[in-house]
């Protein structure tokens, strides 16, 4: 396998920010897809955790390191600083408590990659404010009341719980149209109301 | 030490075309020392082996047996003439595929297919040991197996696989020798035997001695054999390898051999008939005070209690991957035993896989068609194949 074209627009930039030989935990992995990328192209020591025991099962037999498990409750049992990169990706907002999945991806990972989306991108607040309706978008085509997605937020809200759990944003790429920017100023309020997600890459300070 | 072609079986060996296996046989100068204070030796231990060792001898698999297993992983029983237990997954093609992998298997210490046992003779009488046969433990069983390997020349496995209490042996195998090992896959077992099994397990020894014929564990020097109690410890256990939805979808209700119920005492139901035949074909092929010393074994299984009541301490600093296997409706070795062995390798950061798998067949799943297990044992042992460099 060669390059990252059939990799979605955020695993492939989180992709290029780990090193190779690194040791990776990606949390809510999926399939795998990223998992098995990194494994073969930056030969990781990766591992995943996945809550739906079907896609566990198609990663270990596709020879991945995968453990049935959910973010909210089996982080805890992991030793601090034990991987050099932890993932998250498009996961964050589905957690019960994103606040302490947060406190834990950066005790047991030197650095820590999000992706997430944007709830405070135009579109989303264009829609509530012209429809009197939670948004539907692209990236969160569900229905108030069916939505995996419990704990939404803007760039903005996230940036301020990274910092209140002592994290330093090192990096923070936005995605538009599965097009990942460069580097934009945490915080900026332009990002917050123009992209449609983006990914953190933090460290414990 | 010497190998011998032909174990000792308790039986003379009956089937025509079965391969009887090999047997290392450790003189006194290569005593088993066990856990119980006590040292066994000279003694013996038979195994089949499928495949060929490369040259680099990297490719050695262990398979563990369970219970009641032997070391027929996948040729006939020569007492039973009936198909290796483990043909599914072990053979030419098949997820443990001898083509590419040398597998071993061996009978127990304390088991009675040619390993060292209660119904050998003990050297120091020469009559058989009976209970005078030394309580051995899971770690025994696996240092008798380093012992094999040893003799065989083999300082690293590839993998060591085993269910129940193959799966035991298996995490056994990682906390002692880790060095000796590189995959290593429990599969449908625990890290302990819980308190519901240690039950079970006395339902089975008591309905044993409870057998007039076991003389007090002197059947062989009284020319019996405690057939009835065996029988109905098998039947017993037997129930707890499958599913309450297994029985039900297999027999139900159903009568056996007749139109309405016989009101006696008689085998009315189809279920009652299976269990009898279940019983009644054990006895043929296993011995007693076998029975009583490998439930013993398995009662005594904690391997957390060897580091403190810390899990995780026997996989601290662990060089192998590991891969769980757990099905849904496995009663005996629930999916919570197989996630508490998870979740103490994530503990120490181990390389560990866990996978749950949907069946209605109970414990025995292991042994059965499951087409999720073959693939993931397949998975797995390509990827740990690939990254380790064995063909």
């Amino acid at each position: 396998m060669s390059g990252n074209a059939h990799l979605r627009a955020d695993l492939a930039a989180i992709a290029e920010m780990i090193p190779s030989g690194a040791r990776v935990l990606d949390v809510g992995c999926g399939d795998g897809v990223l998992l098995e990328y990194l494994v073969r192209t930056k030969n990781v020591d990766g591992r995943g955790i996945e809550l739906s025991q079907q896609n566990v099962n198609a990663c270990v037999a596709r020879g991945l390191a995968v453990v049935q498990g959910d973010a909210d409750t089996d982080l805890a049992e992991y030793p601090e600083q034990v991987f050099d990169f932890v993932i998250l990706s498009q996961t964050i907002q589905a957690t019960e408590k994103p606040s302490q999945v947060l406190a834990q991806l950066l005790r047991i990972g030197r650095h820590v990659a999000i992706s997430l989306p944007n709830f405070g991108h135009w579109r989303v607040r264009l829609a509530l404010l012209a429809g009197g309706r939670m948004p539907r978008t692209q990236a969160l085509d569900y229905s108030w009341y069916d939505t995996p997605n419990i704990h939404l937020c803007t760039l903005a809200d996230f940036v301020d719980l990274a910092r209140s759990q002592g994290a330093a944003i090192d990096r923070a790429l936005t995605l538009k149209d599965d097009q990942v920017s460069g580097d934009i100023r945490p915080g900026a309020w332009g990002p917050n109301l123009l992209a449609q997600g983006a990914i953190f890459l933090l460290r414990k300070k | 030490m010497t190998e011998t072609a032909n174990p000792r079986f308790l039986r003379p060996v009956s089937a025509p075309s079965a391969e009887t296996g090999k047997a290392v046989n450790f003189g006194v100068d290569k005593p088993l020392k066990l856990d119980c204070g006590r040292t066994l030796s000279p003694f013996s231990v038979a195994y089949m082996t499928y495949g060929a060792l490369n040259e680099a001898k990297s490719n050695a698999v262990l398979i563990c047996h369970a219970l009641t297993g032997d070391q027929f992983v996948a040729s006939d029983h020569p007492l039973t003439g009936k198909p290796g237990w483990w043909t599914r997954m072990v053979g030419p093609g098949k997820p443990i595929d001898t083509d590419r992998f040398f597998v071993i298997c061996a009978n127990v210490i304390g088991g009675c297919m040619g390993t060292t046992g209660p119904a050998d003779n003990d050297p120091a009488t020469g009559k058989p040991f009976a209970l005078n046969f030394p309580l051995v433990t899971v770690r025994d069983m696996v240092r008798a197996q380093a012992m094999l390997l040893d003799a065989l020349h083999i300082d690293c496995l590839f993998a060591v696989i085993g269910g129940s209490m193959g799966g035991m042996q298996a995490l056994q195998w990682a906390a002692s020798y880790p060095n000796r090992v590189r995959a290593v896959m429990p599969i449908a077992c625990a890290a302990r035997h819980s308190a519901q099994n240690i039950a079970f397990h006395e339902v089975g020894r008591q309905a044993i001695m409870a057998d007039p014929d076991w003389k007090g564990g002197d059947y062989q020097a009284h020319g019996t054999r405690p057939s009835k109690g065996l029988a109905v410890a098998r039947m017993a256990a037997h129930i707890t390898y499958l599913s309450e939805m297994a029985l039900q979808r297999k027999f139900g209700r159903n009568l056996q051999n007749r139109e309405a119920l016989s009101f006696q005492f008689e085998p009315d139901f189809q279920i009652e008939s299976y269990l009898h035949h279940q019983g009644a074909t054990f006895v043929d092929r296993f011995d007693a005070n076998s029975y009583l010393y490998i439930t013993r074994a398995m009662d005594y299984f904690d391997l957390a209690e060897d580091y403190a009541g810390h899990l995780a301490d026997a996989f601290r600093n662990s060089p192998n991957r590991f891969c769980i296997i757990s099905f849904t409706s496995d009663w005996l070795f629930p999916t919570a035993e197989n996630k508490r062995i998870a979740h103490a390798l994530n503990a120490v950061a181990a390389k560990v896989s866990f996978v749950e798998i949907k069946s209605d067949k109970g414990h025995d799943a292991f042994l059965l068609d499951e087409p999720e297990m073959f693939d993931t044992v397949r998975g797995f042992l390509s990827a740990v194949a690939a990254a380790e460099g064995v063909a």
